[in-house]
């Protein structure tokens, strides 16, 4: 037996080794009908057919994509502070950045989520949270600028974020962490009954996009994974996965997988919505930032905040519901008709997928299993509608296109697989490199998806490119998903770690786009609208530098009187009104970053001279053949110098 | 612990594995961009398994292959196509049967199992023995169960200094760079549902 095992393993060794090698030769004469390298190709001066918005990750910023080329067009800051604009640098963008813990650069950007109207992408603006320091932040799709960021308090480790229902009313935050609500000073090991769980519902103004968090649902403390909007029938609804059901604070790896099932909680927010709009709901005290960029002064503001709504929603009957759903479910995603909620769990080789109509009977006729502190639990084999079952390992998201497919991530077999919804049979499945995450079909998680493409974001990344050392970009594929089977067309990197991305057709936001801010709308406190207004004030300690530019000169471009332990404020006005013409500003000694300016807007950079001398400062940006001659000195003199202010240029 | 020093001794000699990737890789490279219809076969033989990595530390799949003691999972796990998944980010704790666990089965029954209609059955005895997560033997003590990859649960009975995993007795332990294979002396069948 055991010769016989060794022989079995000798021939089946070869075997593998002749049947690669044959495949190579399969491959090469692939090549000659390179179909795959036309769809990618966008020729020069062509454009893509869709934008793709892929989070940062770590990098705590948004990137932009052009599919299917994979090209970067931009990097837009959100939540870190970023040199290149001088984001959270400039005087101006820094309170986008202030939090109740102070000025926090960083964050860790998870998902986007493209405004909605009736369920179908309207490309107003894109929703991303922060993580880590919890945050939902709101970009504009005409600037692609971040306008608004507003902290979540009572949370901790934003994850559930940010989902917007279908007529973008509200983007929605979960907790990950629960925690004590209020804050406290308790036992760690005191978690069991006294950790919450908020789930956040920030209503989003119709108009202007303005956020206000209108009310917290404050459940038990579970973590609360992931989330989706409720679509079509299922509109008013929101689900949310969970995990550690257990309330374990330690060793959750073991500690949290326990039970067999967690669950996915059915939140229906319009009854939670009338009870807190009839006076129901309890005012506390919290601690929050609100923090707004308007585009007309071109600065952001920053407020606290002091109250929050809180719900129990045990107090609100018939809101609130748990549907089981096998281990730690990660993703929890809804497919175009608002009938499935699928809860991808990561621990299991099945997809777990309930019915929206039989969860509304299984609450009609009452079908529960118990309860969660004081939360129904339905019965599992009254809301199952299905099991997927692949023989994929890991689930971890699905998304899905107009042609009644669903498309689901399995991280540990590092695939993606295609199958029907509504028959679960699997229809098709396609290796990723490696070790896939989330995916993103423009649309693909909203009433109206548009399944021409999907990309796989992968967490490793190993030997796909040229090696950079230990540290490496993520990496992405892209597959046509037009036909039966997914074809994979293109492998490109992506920056940070993109969790999950949001995409959508290039003419919703192409004709949109801003191409310049028009000076005569800058309504900046420290606007140069005309070149006879450049000039330079004293106010103690304090310098303000009025000052323009335009192709290729500063407006003053010699400053003195200026003195050491000066604060020496640099407002930049652009007099540019050209598409693409920024100018920069830097100066020796900076200690924040340059600043870029676009045509017609105004950014200050602070400048504190530590040393007496004669300065130089430059645009940082190559603007035009006389780039380089775009420059000025400050004079910088003692402290006790009796220098008076002056300014000039071309004298 | 003859099985732990056997394995160690080998953990770096991967004359098969080698073979394997040289040729693999060349069909990767030549494979990614040009192919227009990715077939099944294809992709049997890409994935993590296939890197050339001499500088991490072996991953479950390479100690595996490294041992002289588990040429019949190995070669199971190569009849189930389960190579990407071993090497996965895991973290993946392993539950290695020696070639003789194998033997010891009912006369038939591993050719019966490497017989490629059988490749799902295989596979699902195979991920019965993969777990998600990496505990050392003593840590496992804390368990009474284990989730498994198949979606079925193991027991976990501990007497004196001595774990058993579904029936199965660690007999060694080797640590992973995704993980740690515990080498057992059974082959640990799932339970019929």
């Amino acid at each position: 037996m055991k010769n016989l095992n060794y022989l079995i393993c000798i021939l089946f060794g070869l075997g593998i080794t002749l049947s690669s090698c044959n495949n190579q030769s399969q491959k090469s004469n692939g090549a000659l009908s390179s179909s795959a390298a036309e769809k990618v190709y966008v020729a020069p001066g062509e454009q893509d057919e869709f934008y793709a918005f892929l989070s940062g990750g770590y990098s705590g910023n948004l990137t932009v994509y052009g599919l299917p080329s994979g090209r970067l067009f931009k990097e837009i800051p959100v939540f870190s502070q970023f040199p290149t604009s001088g984001y959270g640098y400039s005087e101006e963008t820094k309170p986008m950045l202030n939090t109740s813990f102070g000025f926090i650069p960083w964050d860790d950007l998870h998902h986007p989520d493209i405004s909605q109207t009736n369920g179908e992408l309207d490309g107003r603006w894109i929703f991303v949270n922060g993580n880590n320091t919890p945050r939902i932040a709101r970009v504009s799709l005409s600037t692609f600028e971040t306008e608004e960021i507003i902290e979540v308090p009572n949370s901790a480790g934003n994850h559930s974020s940010s989902f917007i229902t279908e007529n973008t009313e509200y983007v929605v935050a979960g907790t990950r962490f629960s925690v004590p609500v209020p804050q406290r000073d308790m036992p760690i090991n005191e978690y069991k009954g006294n950790f919450k769980g908020a789930l956040s519902f920030i209503s989003v103004a119709p108009d202007n996009g303005r956020m206000n968090l209108e009310f917290q649902v404050l459940m038990p403390g579970f973590n609360y994974d992931l989330s989706h909007p409720g679509r079509g029938k299922s509109h008013g609804w929101f689900f949310f996965t969970t995990y550690n059901t257990e309330e374990a604070s330690s060793l959750l790896e073991v500690n949290a997988s326990q039970n067999d099932k967690d669950f996915i909680a059915a939140v229906n927010w319009k009854k939670i919505e009338e009870y807190v709009k009839n006076g129901g709901g309890t005012k506390m005290p919290a601690d929050y930032a609100h923090n707004v960029y308007d585009e007309e002064t071109h600065t952001g503001t920053s407020t606290m905040k002091k109250e929050v709504i809180t719900v129990d929603p045990t107090k609100v009957p018939g809101a609130l519901y748990f549907l089981p759903t096998p281990k730690s479910p990660h993703g929890c995603d809804v497919d175009p008709t608002g009938e499935y909620i699928i809860g991808n769990g990561k621990l299991s080789a099945d997809l777990t997928v309930h019915s929206f109509d039989k969860m509304l009977a299984a609450i009609e006729g009452e079908k529960f299993d118990g309860d969660a502190y004081g939360i129904p639990i339905l019965k599992f084999e009254d809301v199952l509608a299905g099991v997927v079952k692949s023989g994929g390992l890991g689930p971890l998201h699905t998304e899905f296109d107009e042609k009644g497919n669903a498309y689901t991530t399995f991280f540990i077999s590092s695939e993606v697989v295609k199958w029907k919804v509504g028959t679960w049979e699997v229809i098709d499945r396609k290796p990723t490199y490696y070790s896939v995450g989330h995916l993103m079909i423009p649309g693909g998680n909203s009433r109206k998806p548009f399944g021409k493409y999907v990309v796989a974001m992968n967490k490793i990344t190993k030997d796909r490119y040229l090696p950079t050392g230990p540290e490496m970009e993520h990496s992405a594929q892209l597959y046509d998903i037009s036909g039966e089977k997914m074809e994979l067309l293109l492998d490109f990197p992506t920056h940070g770690e993109p969790h999950y991305a949001a995409g959508c057709p290039a003419e919703l936001l192409a004709s949109n786009s801003k191409k310049i801010y028009r000076l005569d709308e800058n309504k900046h406190k420290y606007a140069t609208i005309g070149v006879d207004d450049a000039r330079v004030e004293r106010d103690g300690n304090e310098v303000h530098v009025y000052m323009s530019t335009i192709r290729s000169h500063f407006t003053p471009d010699n400053i003195e009187g200026v003195k050491v332990g000066d604060k020496v404020y640099f407002h930049i006005t652009n007099h540019e009104q050209d598409f693409d013409v920024p100018h920069g500003f830097s100066i020796i000694g900076q200690g924040t970053s340059e600043i870029l300016v676009m045509p017609g807007q105004t950014k200050t950079s602070l400048w504190e001279p530590k040393k007496v001398g004669v300065w130089p400062f430059y645009c940082t940006d190559f603007c035009s053949a006389l780039h380089q001659e775009m420059q000025g000195y400050v004079r910088v003199s003692p402290a006790n110098s009796n220098i008076d202010l002056s300014w000039s240029l071309g004298e | 612990m003859k099985t732990i020093t056997k394995l160690r001794l080998l953990v770096g000699s991967f004359f098969m594995l080698i073979l394997f990737v040289g040729c693999k890789n060349e069909a990767k490279t030549e494979g990614t961009t040009s192919s227009t219809t990715p077939t099944t076969e294809e992709d049997k033989e890409r994935g993590q398994a296939f890197i050339e990595d001499d500088e991490s530390t072996p991953n479950v799949l390479q100690i595996a292959i490294g041992s002289p003691d588990h040429t019949t999972l190995v070669a199971a796990v190569q009849a189930a196509d389960l190579e990407n998944v071993l090497v996965n980010a895991g973290p993946l704790m392993v539950f290695a049967p020696t070639n003789e666990a194998f033997a010891a089965l009912p006369e038939g029954t591993v050719d019966n199992l490497l017989k490629p209609e059988n490749k799902d059955a295989l596979a699902n005895i195979l991920k019965y023995h993969v777990t998600p997560g990496n505990y050392s033997k003593d840590f496992l003590k804390k368990f009474k169960k284990l989730g498994q990859a198949n979606d079925q649960n193991v027991m976990i009975v501990v007497e004196g200094d001595d774990v058993f995993v579904g029936g199965a007795k660690i007999i060694g332990s080797v640590k992973a760079g995704n993980g740690i294979v515990h080498v057992v002396d059974k082959v640990m069948l799932p339970p019929e549902e």
